[in-house]
């Protein structure tokens, strides 16, 4: 592989941690990022989840991308999608029944998750195997960093545990709003502020360093 | 001549008056209800208010210099937020969820919506209304007033370490030979005990140890001094007052064995002081009078049917909330005429209109083309 095509994969990979993130950027997926993330251990098994039919499917779009008529394409997506999910779905049942019960509805639902959609219409069915399924991983990354960040906060004030372990003693006082849905919405918002806040102060120092050699 | 011109959009005329002036006046006003509130709990309640003001001035500074908005702390508007939410917070209320309190209320209540006019919910409620949903169980907990030695000692649950449960105030209360049932706000008293405090221990606040807020008098009387100002307008109090009374009256006429007298409802809880100071706020209510007197009444109305019909002992709160939510719709419905349209609008109705081809569109079949006065602009043809 030459340098030129390791930085382009590179690049593709970090486009979702990053730049295109899919929770804090592009705002996608949001009803399994409000709903799920009551605690860490929650989010983490959603966004696995999320990431094997993402990475799967894009993989297997990415495939058949030129013996899909065009007029078809959305319905197949959909079908390669719901197999992929049918299996994560049987997988965690068989794994553990109480993540399978805390997740809910909400691991059938991974196929109506319009980040898994968007990218095999966006992306996979326009690029070659290797490179869909590279940029899927790295959006998968990206949602399990987002899903994360919010089940982390919520875990921590709602419980005061993260992944279970107690952290602050018995005589923590729980707040109750962060396990309930205006939690996730205040979170949520917290951290989008706090993203927009970091890209102004980015912008803002690139226009200071532009002006700088204007002068 | 170097003179300059300033371009502005309406409106042209100013009073003499600044934001500064109102507000420095709220808060002179509210004063004398945070020393009767200190009176009644001591050092605790001292403490809550003084942790609570400085949390919001606190979150205010912090949003006013990284954010892009107007305002400063020199306005007063975050104290008065921040006098108003420690009133209505139970006095041993621990004081870090009173900082808590402080910063959602100006964080989530007015920074999020560009700070200080652009409100639609009055900060101080919706501090409230969030610690209500984070810590229930310490925002119902009240501790009778005017207990011996409330100026030596802190009510134990207010000195809860960060993030911590607060102490049971009801053991404290047990070793000081208190009824702990004694200690329930006389709303939730009604509530779950079916026992109504008679009315004038309300109004004034000062029998017993009764476990209620600032005087109901002290405060309509702060709250006459701000009508007469003009720093605050009469006609919302008096309709949040009068809707909730006669709507309580309305209950009690009918079925009077279950619900308490009207005047009970007027003077328990934190309905006077939500009537005179919260509802009042003038970023989140009507400014056109009609307004003001619908604004007020859906709040009273709202605020009887909360209390005797819902979980909750006390619903001032959410009825502000709800009111203040309603304002934008209450201002468009109650718009007054333009001087110079009423006169045309009845013209215009008592006129009549019968059905003519030159009404119908082009395009239907059949139809006239349209006379010249009505296309005075009719494109020529080349």
């Amino acid at each position: 592989m030459s340098d030129l095509s390791r930085a382009q994969t590179f690049d593709e990979f970090m486009e979702g941690i990053w730049r295109q993130n899919p929770v804090f950027v592009m705002v996608l997926g949001m009803c399994p990022t409000l709903a799920v993330t009551v605690s860490a251990m929650n989010a983490l098994s959603m966004g696995l989840a999320t990431a094997f039919v993402l990475v799967c499917s894009c993989g297997l779009v990415s495939l058949m991308r030129n013996i899909v008529p065009k007029e078809v394409r959305i319905a197949t997506y959909i079908v390669i999608i719901a197999t992929f999910v049918t299996v994560v779905d049987y997988v965690i049942q068989a794994v553990s029944l109480a993540v399978y019960d805390a997740l809910g509805a909400f691991i059938q639902l991974i196929v109506v998750n319009c980040i898994i959609l968007g990218r095999a219409e966006a992306h996979a069915s326009k690029n070659p195997p290797i490179t869909a399924m590279v940029n899927a991983l790295g959006m998968s990354l990206g949602f399990v960093i987002g899903l994360l960040a919010l089940g982390t906060v919520r875990e921590v004030l709602g419980a005061g545990t993260l992944f279970g372990v107690s952290l602050f003693g018995a005589n923590f006082q729980p707040w109750v709003v962060m396990v309930l849905p205006p939690g996730g919405f205040i979170v949520l918002g917290g951290w989008l502020l706090l993203f927009s806040a970091l890209k102004r102060r980015k912008e803002a120092r690139l226009a200071a360093q532009e002006g700088g050699h204007g002068a | 001549m170097n003179a300059t011109t300033e371009i502005r959009s309406a409106p042209h005329i100013k009073g003499p008056r600044s934001v500064e002036q109102i507000m420095a006046n709220v808060v002179y006003s509210l004063l004398p209800v945070c020393a009767f509130f200190i009176y009644q709990y001591g050092l605790s309640a001292a403490a809550s208010i003084l942790v609570v003001t400085a949390s919001c001035l606190f979150a205010e500074r912090a949003f006013v210099r990284t954010g892009t908005q107007a305002g400063s702390l020199s306005d007063f508007s975050a104290t008065i937020t921040g006098l108003l939410l420690a009133l209505t917070l139970p006095p041993g209320f621990p004081l870090w969820m009173g900082a808590v309190a402080g910063i959602a209320s100006i964080a989530l209540g007015k920074a999020i919506f560009g700070g200080i006019g652009f409100n639609v919910f009055n900060p101080a409620l919706v501090g409230r209304a969030f610690v209500q949903a984070a810590f229930p169980a310490a925002i119902a907990t009240y501790t009778p007033s005017f207990l011996a030695g409330r100026f030596t000692e802190f009510i134990p649950s207010s000195l809860a370490w960060p993030l911590m449960a607060p102490a049971d105030t009801a053991a404290w209360l047990k070793a000081m030979q208190y009824d702990t049932l004694a200690s329930a706000s006389p709303l939730a008293r009604w509530k779950f005990e079916g026992f109504v405090t008679p009315a004038w221990d309300l109004v004034t606040s000062l029998t017993g140890h009764m476990a209620v807020g600032p005087s109901p008098l002290l405060i309509v009387l702060c709250g006459a001094y701000l009508a007469l100002r003009r720093f605050m307008d009469w006609r919302i109090p008096v309709a949040v007052l009068g809707s909730a009374g006669l709507s309580a009256l309305l209950i009690y006429a009918a079925f009077g064995t279950r619900f308490p007298d009207p005047f009970f409802m007027l003077f328990s809880g934190g309905l006077i002081l939500g009537a005179v100071y919260m509802a009042t706020d003038m970023a989140t209510s009507p400014v056109t009078p009609r307004g003001m007197w619908a604004y007020g009444a859906l709040i009273g109305v709202m605020t009887v049917v909360i209390r005797y019909y819902s979980g909750l002992p006390e619903g001032v709160m959410y009825a502000i909330l709800i009111g203040n939510a309603a304002t934008p719709l209450i201002e468009r419905i109650t718009q007054p005429t333009p001087f110079g349209k009423g006169a045309s609008i009845q013209a215009r109705r008592q006129g009549s209109y019968t059905l003519h081809p030159d009404y119908i569109s082009r395009e239907e079949a059949g139809a006239k083309t349209p006379k010249k006065r009505f296309l005075k602009n009719k494109p020529k043809k080349p």
